[in-house]
């Protein structure tokens, strides 16, 4: 049934965590999971015209980016997406077939494709763009949060985590249960004030964004110094690399 | 959002085929319409083939139409099943209705009450098919009080024309039709107008600062796509109407389903015979050429949230 599972207190939400500050845009998280899935849970995922003009394929994570404020002030701010599994996830419950459904133990929001009409409308009624028609197959296909890692025996331990998670240079993405309070990700959020993409529209995702934080090196909240002052400090720098210098510098101070 | 042909048929022929059955099942039993068996034989036919011509093209936009039946399972969450449900379990007493009519030559009774009984499950069918749009709540243009009453007075609209036409084979000068007829397409001319209004002055809660929970420092704006070349989102979500198009595809709509079926209602009900059948058979023509455009439209003019993570500010 394609009816949202029963919810209870404690219930296990995983999902993700997005440091928006730590994001350098190298798309490696879209990369390793094209990489995972096309041989993962969904495979395949195809591609069209893969190495020419007119490439089109199916990814479950696309890293977009925008620009926060205009001018001197601005921020770049890269913003990896997959699907959110959200909490109330309309995919699921538009799904004429049952093939769309949400996991009562963990939350995870899969697709069993071979129930799957590929009529669409889960990807009409998520706001967020994260499910693609896999047009070689006929059906929907979408992030797994890696089910076949994070419960895979033949993994070391470590290595049971989403492959975007484990693949992430700067360490942006992390993995846990949101359901619990007290994880290691629920603090994450809880301290840096992670929210929900359209909250208005009442999806209540599980995946939380952590914001960027003011107060970095070309925000607002730090003012330029005048070039003679930077460049006098350079120029003192590099005095004190020299001894005699230094020594002089040091007598002339007393 | 992308305006599929076939769902865009679908639409407007389910929605002209049940509204006809509707109009059918409640005033045959009541003894408004001709009784002959004849006419019950064209008006029923006419309702079942365009009912099922749309059912089946709605199945050639799927990615495995073998698997359709399959949409039938889900009816207590999807609005889709919903639809599907209805209007397979509506042929039942429509059938019966129209056996009872078209071979015994009986409208009221037992088979009258399967005639009301068509008539329910069709209404409730055309406000399944409103619903699988009303309910998407990443769509400002679908979700919204406008929609549901636009399928029932559009749907009613397209019955009416099609009853005052057919009926004209079997009555020398009905007047209650080409009245009825009238007052439907004026009263889904006032409606979609409505609709306009409502999407050309409102827009929808979300705009790209709380899709991407970024905006403390002023304007967001997209500075990057994911992907240089085209994906589903884009082709299914992306598509876009220019507004100059918008203006005029708006004005086809209005003069081909509204004014002008308008105006042939009027000659179809102060003429008579082969001029007031010849405005009739106009009526319908022009409103299908009408309503094809708006569902296209329909399509067209919706926007998708995605959108928002693709260089839209607002949807």
């Amino acid at each position: 049934m394609t009816d949202l599972p029963p919810t209870y207190p404690g219930q296990k939400k995983l999902g993700l965590v997005i440091d928006l500050d730590l994001c350098v845009g190298c798309h490696a998280c879209a990369t390793a999971c094209k990489e995972w899935n096309t041989g993962g849970h969904m495979a395949p995922l195809p591609d069209f015209n893969a190495y020419g003009d007119g490439a089109w394929g199916v990814w479950f994570n696309r890293i977009h980016s925008f620009e926060d404020g205009e001018g001197e002030r601005a921020c770049t701010v890269h913003f990896p997406k997959s699907c959110l599994h959200c909490e109330d996830a309309a995919c699921v419950t538009v799904c004429p077939t049952g093939a769309s459904y949400k996991r009562v133990e963990d939350g995870i929001v899969l697709v069993n494709e071979s129930l799957c009409i590929g009529c669409k409308l889960c990807s009409w009624a998520c706001p967020y763009g994260a499910r693609e028609f896999d047009a070689d197959e006929g059906v929907m296909k979408k992030c797994t949060l890696c089910i076949d890692r994070i419960y895979n025996d033949n993994l070391a331990p470590q290595e049971r985590q989403p492959a975007c998670v484990m693949v992430c240079p700067t360490k942006a993405r992390f993995f846990g249960d949101l359901g619990d309070p007290n994880s290691a990700v629920s603090e994450l959020v809880a301290a840096r004030a992670g929210t929900d993409l359209m909250p208005e529209l009442g999806y209540r995702p599980v995946n939380k964004y952590l914001p960027p934080r003011r107060g970095r090196p070309h925000g607002e909240d730090r003012e330029a110094a005048p070039l003679s002052a930077v460049i006098a400090e350079a120029q003192n720098e590099a005095d004190a690399a020299n001894p005699l210098l230094r020594w002089v510098d040091r007598l002339l101070s007393r | 959002m992308h305006p599929t042909f076939s769902i865009v048929f679908f639409t407007t022929a389910s929605g002209a085929g049940f509204a006809l059955l509707f109009l059918l099942g409640l005033a045959a039993p009541l003894g408004l319409l001709p009784e002959s068996s004849g006419f019950g034989f064209v008006a029923l036919a006419t309702a079942f083939v365009l009912a099922t011509a749309g059912l089946v093209s709605s199945v050639f936009h799927l990615g495995r139409p073998e698997r359709a039946w399959r949409a039938f399972s889900q009816w207590r969450s999807s609005w889709l099943s919903r639809e599907g449900v209805m209007s397979v379990m509506t042929f039942v007493p429509a059938a019966i209705f129209a056996i009872g009519w078209i071979f015994f030559g009986v409208t009221d009774g037992v088979i009258g009450l399967f005639g009301f009984l068509a008539a329910i499950c069709a209404a409730v069918t055309i406000a399944c098919t409103g619903m699988i749009y009303a309910s998407l709540k990443p769509i400002h243009q679908w979700h919204n009080r406008w929609v549901v009453p636009n399928y029932f007075t559009l749907g009613l609209m397209a019955g009416f024309l099609l009853l005052d036409l057919i009926i004209r084979f079997w009555t020398v000068r009905p007047v209650g039709t080409p009245l009825l007829a009238l007052l439907a397409v004026l009263a889904a001319w006032w409606s979609k107008e409505a609709y306009w209004r409502f999407i050309d002055t409102t827009s929808a809660p979300s705009n790209v600062a709380s899709a991407t929970a970024l905006g403390s420092r002023g304007r967001v704006r997209m500075l990057e796509p994911p992907h240089t070349q085209d994906n589903y989102l884009l082709q299914e979500m992306g598509f876009h109407i220019a507004r100059k198009h918008k203006t005029r595809l708006r004005l086809i709509a209005r003069i081909t389903a509204f004014v002008l079926p308008a105006l042939l209602c009027l000659i179809a009900l102060i003429g008579s015979g082969t001029v007031a059948a010849i405005a009739a058979a106009l009526a319908v023509l022009s409103a299908a050429v009408g309503l094809v455009t708006e569902r296209w439209l329909f399509f067209a003019e919706a926007k998708h949230t995605v959108m928002l993570y693709y260089g839209a500010d607002a949807v």
